[in-house]
């Protein structure tokens, strides 16, 4: 790897991780404090090894200048607290028998006890994605806001508040209890979730973007299945969507970055080496008898990484939605519900069941009507993807339904 | 929205089917329940299975049940939301039971406490 491109790499790779570690090492109310060590650290990189040449092993130079930098900064708040603050009896530890521990169990450790931290039920939704995003994932802010669709100030002001509100709340960056693991583990579930879907419904044009947020997603997911106290059937369940979803990734956007729909992918590009680990995790999620929403949610993605449009594979997929939506609704599941109905029971009697739906402000809905439409009766058919064409909000659905409009005539 | 439960009221399904059509059966409710799920309007619901069950009477007689005396029996029940008992009744009228003859689904309001503030 050449010089220029390993610097983002290893950022990408190694901040997260020294930042996860002295983070823990400092307390979560100097959340700042790690950032700006494991910032700086790179800075020395970038400062020193294009003149210095390569260290031998890049990776260990950053984890020493980073304990270097952190002892420093130790040394210096010592003898701040000790020369001025002498009343203050001080709870920081002597430079001397600081030690930094960047070893790989360390490491991991860390991470995921920071993922429960970051997870703690105090802070918002966004506020979570964003927090692990900065400190788990290492993106920046510009990257952050992208995902998000919005501006750096308000990443800014939410990522200050969420810090704000950890330290007040005294969240300790460690393993919580084993029923808090599992009342917590949930929110983690959901945090993890929500940051895969960031990505792969994610609006944003970078395709680069995109996918990162989802191999982060699955990375600390992997973490977590790792750990034998979270290494849970729900765990596996959403790893197993998660494999299964993302092989779908290099055939899910033409050369323009448009998207191509399900039907219109080409399966060669489905990556089979996913799909097989996809059903490694999936047969490990069965283990127990727990069913949460990333089973059934992982069992209809698993019938979408085949492409024969068998009479079986349709009516497993709808049984897996009646389930889904009994246990949590959600429109785009109604949606995908009805769909599936007019594959199993025929298309008159899913445009009974579409027409009860009432989704008037989702473009999707109009879409599907006129997908049901289409070789029933054309004018309706063309009524409701002009319907879904009006509230469509991005370009790319736009064209999408146009395309549609368009095979009409 | 108020809340109804839709009680079926049925024999036992096993006396008078086949396993396949018992499956049948079994796939038309699912999809029927499915379909008030997508209309975000199911709460809750279940089946009640024959086997294991008992009926405990006066003066703690226990006994099978009644189902050898009675033909329809309670065999399980969904929990709907709806605006009034009307809707209930239509989601009701989908319900797969009803093609038995005899059988039928009850719809009872789910009384709430109102509280005093």
């Amino acid at each position: 790897m050449k010089q220029q491109e390993l610097i983002p790499h290893l950022f990408r790779t190694e901040f997260r991780k020294i930042t996860a570690v002295l983070c823990r090492h400092f307390g979560i109310a100097h959340i700042e404090i790690a950032e700006d060590i494991a910032s700086d650290t790179f800075l020395s990189a970038m400062e020193t090894w294009p003149y210095k040449g390569l260290p031998e092993n890049p990776v260990a130079w950053l984890y020493s200048v980073a304990k270097n930098k952190a002892k420093n900064y130790l040394n210096r708040h010592r003898i701040f607290t000790e020369n001025i603050l002498e009343e203050i009896n001080s709870q920081i530890p002597k430079a001397e028998d600081t030690e930094i521990d960047l070893s790989e169990k360390n490491i991991t450790d860390s991470q995921l006890q920071m993922l429960f931290a970051l997870c703690h039920p105090s802070l918002s939704t966004e506020a979570q994605i964003s927090l692990s995003l900065r400190i788990l994932c290492g993106f920046g802010i510009d990257e952050i806001a992208d995902a998000f669709l919005t501006n750096k100030e308000t990443i800014n002001k939410r990522l200050f508040r969420a810090k704000e509100k950890l330290r007040t709340e005294k969240v300790l960056i460690e393993f919580p209890s084993e029923t808090e693991i599992n009342k917590r583990l949930e929110t983690v579930l959901t945090t993890l979730y929500l940051l895969f879907n960031e990505g792969y419904y994610s609006e944003s044009k970078d395709v680069v973007l995109r996918n990162e947020l989802c191999l982060e997603a699955m990375r600390l997911a992997y973490l977590l299945t790792d750990n034998p106290q979270t290494n849970q059937p729900a765990v596996n369940a959403l790893l197993a969507l998660m494999c299964f979803h993302a092989s779908r990734f290099e055939a899910r956007k033409d050369e323009n970055g448009e998207m191509i729909l399900y039907e219109d992918q080409d399966e060669t590009l489905w990556n089979q080496e996913l799909i097989t680990k996809g059903m490694y995790y999936f047969r490990e999620a069965s283990q127990g008898n727990i069913i949460s929403k990333y089973h059934l949610e992982a069992g209809i993605a698993f019938w979408y990484t085949n492409k024969t449009n068998t009479k079986q594979k349709w009516e497993n997929i709808l049984q897996l939605y009646n389930k889904l939506l009994q246990m949590q609704y959600s429109p785009i599941a109604a949606l995908n519900r009805t769909y599936a109905l007019s594959k199993t029971n025929g298309k008159t009697v899913a445009i009974i069941e579409a027409e009860k739906l009432n989704l008037k402000d989702n473009h999707f809905y109009f879409t599907l009507l006129g997908e049901l439409y289409t070789d029933i009766n054309i004018e309706k058919a063309k009524i409701n993807f002009q319907k879904a064409f009006l509230i469509a909000k991005t370009q790319t659905d736009k064209n999408i339904i146009q395309r549609k409009i368009d095979k009409l005539i | 929205m108020e809340e109804y439960m839709l009680i079926f009221r049925h024999e036992d399904g096993q006396k008078v089917a086949s396993p396949e059509q018992i499956q049948i059966w079994m796939k038309q409710t699912m999809d029927w329940i499915g379909g008030i799920a997508a209309q975000n309007k199911f709460v809750s619901g279940t089946g009640l299975p024959f086997e294991d069950s008992r009926v405990v009477r006066y003066n703690n007689v226990v006994t099978n049940g009644p189902f050898g005396d009675i033909k329809e029996t309670i065999g399980g029940y969904i929990i709907v939301k709806a605006s009034s008992v009307d809707e209930a009744v239509e989601f009701a009228k989908g319900s797969p039971v009803l093609q038995g003859d005899g059988n039928s689904v009850e719809v009872r309001k789910i009384s709430r406490e109102t509280g005093v503030q």
